[in-house]
Formats: structure tokens, sequence, C-alpha cells
């Protein structure tokens, strides 16, 4: 008896693989609907009441936060300066938890990867897809910001967008970069320590990541701001910045658009190497 | 050795080595050749350690050799691994079951990814339910699943896209023997489908019981390669009878009278006494345990020769150490 497909060809082939991958990622994501929505709401939506509805209604609560005063010189508010910060930091936290917390399961317990792999399709398209994915879900983790963005802060969100191109441009490459980050870190660390990789990575990329200050508000601290140059994150937050509320200083376009390709490469290359090398001996 | 590959097999193995990286490097296969024919169920038999899993993971793609060539239906599975991978179906030893999916969807999806309609998919899938005695446990997790209802599952999984080979890796390991014995009807069944089934084991009853072809195999080479009523036979004997003495050490006056004994094909010693090694005829327990008079038999016990008894022989050692 012959296989199934014996005739198609092998670009079908592939295709028909890698779109079956996804439906199946489809259905299950919609299955946890729940814990996904919680998950993409609940950081953006406490950072948000804390710094821009309870903060403010502090007496002198303003003062407390210099950016806030450097966003108000330039005629927004905090909120305004937060919006792409959070918006960058919901891109990453969703590549992390849908691509490198699934895939140390996969490697670790449940050995599911070792069924995955066995599709007809070269084992580097099965880590594509996991990226796309989560591609799809940071860009949805994104989306959620802002409704959040607009009716939990006290004082509103100046937020205008000049060019649409950019801000999609931007959006789609910020969330294939997260997948990738997360393919690089869900592969190069040991599935029993990925909690770890909150502590040791997470927290300060995000951190150092230009998403609650501008890259231009570290000029005082030169050699910091010159540091931060090498955290893809910063490229995110600037470049949705740039898209977003570009009335405050942001770093240049085209050099956002640049690193934030450059960082796409390299973490696509390092995460399919790290793949590679778990799935096949 | 093999020089030229078969190419009326469907799995072709020719010269195959991996050798692990490490200090020291680990030769795991070392020169392994091998043709499985179209329709066939062959077992590769081996102790833990053998070289059994490295072989069966080159041979799906899951690992590359360091020398050798694997051919699947005419596909070599280095150089076109996405090719191969549609001719072949894996059960590994562990549970690779889609814990987020129901049994039902995860034979739907391994139907979808191979690349067939949804409509398709539905009616396989109902169909491989039915086969496997499944369908009341179509809407269950995997992880409501038992061991012996999960290894089913993976089995009609595996078979759903109609692969040409099936690979199984220690299929009875964590089974009981009542699902043991229910997966090896399975199996059994694949033939009518027309799938070759390729399968490892260390267990010398599941050898014996499915395989038309089976290799033995030790350190990573292949040490015999017959049907399992070959090898029993070429212990020389269809009856094992083992004597043990009170005196042992009168074993070898007792061997030579044995030998002398009409159906006896062959005598050695054992730490308790002798083993002798005879045709099954009549009365030859008989002459046996006539010829036996006087030296002290205490006890006596008969087999049939096994694979074990192969392994024995050849290697020196018991299958399960």
């Amino acid at each position: 008896m012959s296989t199934a497909t014996p005739a198609m060809g092998r670009r079908m082939s592939y295709t028909r693989a890698f779109l079956g991958l996804m439906v199946r990622d489809l259905y299950v994501l919609r299955r946890e609907i729940w814990p996904f929505a919680i998950r993409v709401g609940m950081n953006p939506l406490l950072f948000l009441f804390v710094f821009t509805y309870i903060m403010p209604h502090m007496s002198g609560g303003a003062a407390l936060n210099p950016t806030a005063q450097m966003a108000g010189n330039a005629g927004a508010n905090f909120s305004t300066v937060l919006l792409p910060g959070l918006m960058a930091v919901a891109i990453m936290f969703s590549g992390i938890a849908a691509v490198a917390l699934p895939l140390a399961q996969e490697f670790g317990v449940t050995r599911e990867i070792d069924d995955r792999v066995m599709c007809p399709l070269p084992i580097e398209a099965v880590a594509i897809e996991k990226i796309v994915f989560s591609a799809l879900q940071s860009m949805i983790a994104a989306a959620v910001v802002f409704p959040l963005a607009y009716y939990v802060p006290s004082t509103p969100v100046y937020a205008h967008v000049s060019n649409w191109w950019f801000l999609a441009v931007v959006l789609v490459v910020a969330s294939l970069l997260s997948g990738a980050l997360g393919l690089a870190i869900g592969t190069a660390v040991n599935p029993k320590q990925i909690g770890l990789i909150f502590g040791v990575v997470v927290m300060p990329i995000t951190f150092l990541g230009c998403v609650y200050y501008p890259w231009a508000a570290l000029g005082s601290i030169r050699w910091l701001q010159i540091a931060v140059l090498f955290n893809p994150i910063v490229y995110m937050s600037e470049g949705l910045r740039a898209a977003l509320t570009p009335s405050l200083g942001h770093m240049n376009e085209a050099r956002v658009l640049a690193m934030l390709c450059f960082f796409l490469g390299l973490l696509t290359w390092l995460g399919l190497k790290g793949f590679r090398r778990r799935v096949v001996s | 050795m093999k020089l030229l590959a078969d190419s009326s097999a469907i799995v072709d193995i020719c010269g195959l080595r991996k050798v692990y990286a490490g200090k020291p490097p680990v030769v795991a296969v070392e020169g392994i050749d091998l043709s499985v024919r179209d329709g066939e169920i062959y077992g590769l038999l081996g102790p833990n350690g053998a070289g059994k899993t490295t072989t069966i993971s080159i041979a799906t793609t899951r690992a590359v050799p360091s020398a050798g060539t694997v051919q699947i239906a005419g596909i070599d599975v280095v150089r076109s691994p996405a090719l191969a991978r549609r001719s072949i179906g894996v059960v590994p030893q562990y549970n690779t079951l889609d814990r987020a999916c129901t049994a039902e969807e995860n034979i739907q999806f391994h139907c979808l990814f191979f690349g067939m309609s949804r409509v398709e998919a539905r009616v396989r899938t109902a169909q491989l339910l039915d086969q496997f005695r499944l369908t009341d446990k179509a809407k269950a997790y995997p992880a409501a699943l038992s061991g012996g209802l999960a290894q089913r599952l993976q089995i009609a999984r595996a078979i759903a896209h109609r692969p040409r080979v099936l690979f199984l890796d220690e299929p009875s390991a964590g089974l009981d023997p009542q699902s043991r014995l229910a997966m090896w009807d399975s199996v059994r069944s694949l033939r009518a489908e027309g799938i070759t089934v390729m399968l490892t084991t260390h267990y010398m009853e599941e050898a014996d019981e499915l395989c038309d072809r089976l290799a033995i195999i030790d350190h990573g080479k292949i040490l015999v390669e017959d049907t399992p009523a070959a090898l029993k036979a070429s212990i020389g004997g269809e009856k094992i009878v083992d004597l043990k003495l009170s005196t042992p050490d009168s074993a070898g006056h007792l061997a030579g009278r044995l030998n002398a004994v009409e159906g006896v094909t062959g005598v050695e010693s054992t730490a308790d006494g002798v083993r002798v090694l005879a045709r099954s005829e009549d009365g030859i327990i008989e002459r046996i345990v006539n010829a036996s008079a006087g030296f002290g038999v205490r006890d006596l016990a008969t087999t049939e020769p096994t694979l074990e008894t192969v392994f024995i022989k050849m290697t020196g050692r018991e299958l399960r150490e």
C-alpha cells in the first residue's frame, strides 16, 4: 500500500505540514483561551494601573518620576512614555511564554517534540513554525495594550501614528524577534533550569530595555546608554516609540529597523542551530 | 559485509557506524548491514546498550550516522530526511502523545501534518480508532489512558499516513502481559495493510512470537541474522536436558556415556552437572536417564532451545543482565 501522498510535490507537502502545525497550535490556543487572555492582559494592566492611575492620584506623585517631567516638557505625560514600552514588554514576554517555556516542556517531560519532528518537513521549518505562531500571539498581546492604555490611565495617552507602514513593520519584526529570542533561549537552556531565565535573562533585558524610559533619557549615564545598545528590546521599544509617540525623543527610525532585522537574523540563526542540536544526535 | 545496496529491500542499511563524541568516544554502532524485505516483521534482539535504539534513530532521521547509509524505500535518510519521513512511522520507547489534545485529535492532526484534507483525516481517524478498539476513548486525553491504550494509540497514530515502514522501539516496555498480547495482535494485523515492521526488543518471547526474521545484536554489531526457527535449530538440538548431579566432578565421565546414547547430539558440562542436547524422539528421556544411572542425578529439567539460548551461545551472557 502506498503512502497517502505519493504524487504530492515537495513544496505542497511542506506547506500542508506547516499549516497543519499552525492549525494544531491554534486549536490548542483556543482551548486554553482564558490562561492566554490573563497572560497577555495582566502585566500591562497592573503596570498601567499603578503608574498611570494610582501614582498620579498620589500627591506629588508625578514629581517622583523624572521621565514624567521629561515627557511633560514634550507636551505628553508618563502614560504616553509607557505605552510603547509596555507594548514592547508584552511582545517580548509573549515570545518567551509561547516558545521557550513550551519547548522546555516538550524537550524535557513530555517529549512531544519527538513526534513533531517526524513531520514531512525540514526540522528547521518546525522551529520556524513556532516562531511564526508566537509572533501571532505577540501581536495580539501588543494590541491588547491599546484599550488598556486608553481606559486605565487617569491622564490621557497621546498616541499619534504618522506612518502606519512603519508601525506595521516594527510590530511584525519585533514579534518575530521575540519568537526567535524564545527559541534561542528555549534551546540553549537546560529544560530543568528554564525557570532561571526569568531572573537571569527576562528581568534584566526588560529593565534595561528602555521600556519605562526613552533611550534619550539615558544621556546622563553615557556608559549605560552605550551598553544597552546590545539589547534587542531597546530597538523594539524605540521603534514603537517612533511609530506611536513621535513627539517624544526617539532613536533614528532607519537605525531601529536595521538593528531589529539584525537581531532577528542573529537570534533565528542561534535558535535554529540550538534546535537542531537538541533534536538530531 | 554488504557492498551493494539491496534495492528490493524497504529498509536497507549498509556499513552503518555511529560514534558519539566524548571522553572516551562511544561507539554505539559498528558496521551494521541489514535489509528488511517488504511486508515482513523484522526484529533487532539484544540487551540494553547493544545499539538497537541508535540504529533505529538513524533510520528514522533522528540521528546522523558517522559512516554508512540507510535507505527507506530507496530514499537516503541523510540526504532527504523530510522526504524519507513520509514513508516512516515511529513509535518510540516513551509516550510522545500530544497531551493537550484528545486521542481522536492526536490522530486527526497527524493526518493533517501529512497532507490529508480535513475530511480524509476524520474518516481515517474513525477507521483507526475502530481498528485499534479505541473508539470509546476517542475524547479522552492521553493523561487518562493506561500504558497499553496509550501504546495502541501511538501505533494507530504512527500508521495514520500509511507509511511503508513502521519502527517500534521496545514496544513492550512498561506493558503488562495482557497489553503486550494485545499489542502483538495489533502489530500482526499491520501485515494485512502492507506495512513493513521493524522492531527492537530485549524480550526473546517478543522476537520469537512476532518476527519473521531477526538479527541478534550486541556491542553495536550484528552477531547473526535468520528466522527464529532457524536460529533455534542452530543450537544443534530440539530438546535440552539439564541434569544436576550430586557429584559434579563425575560430569566428564557421564558426558562420555551420554554421547553414545542414540539421539543425543551434544553434551556440555555445566556448573551443576551436564547439559544434553538431543533430538525430540520417542524414548529419548528414558535413554538419557538410564545412561545416567549411578551418577547421582539429583534433578532433571527439559527445555527447548530459545533465542536466549542462542544469545548465550553467541556471547556467553544472558539477554537480561
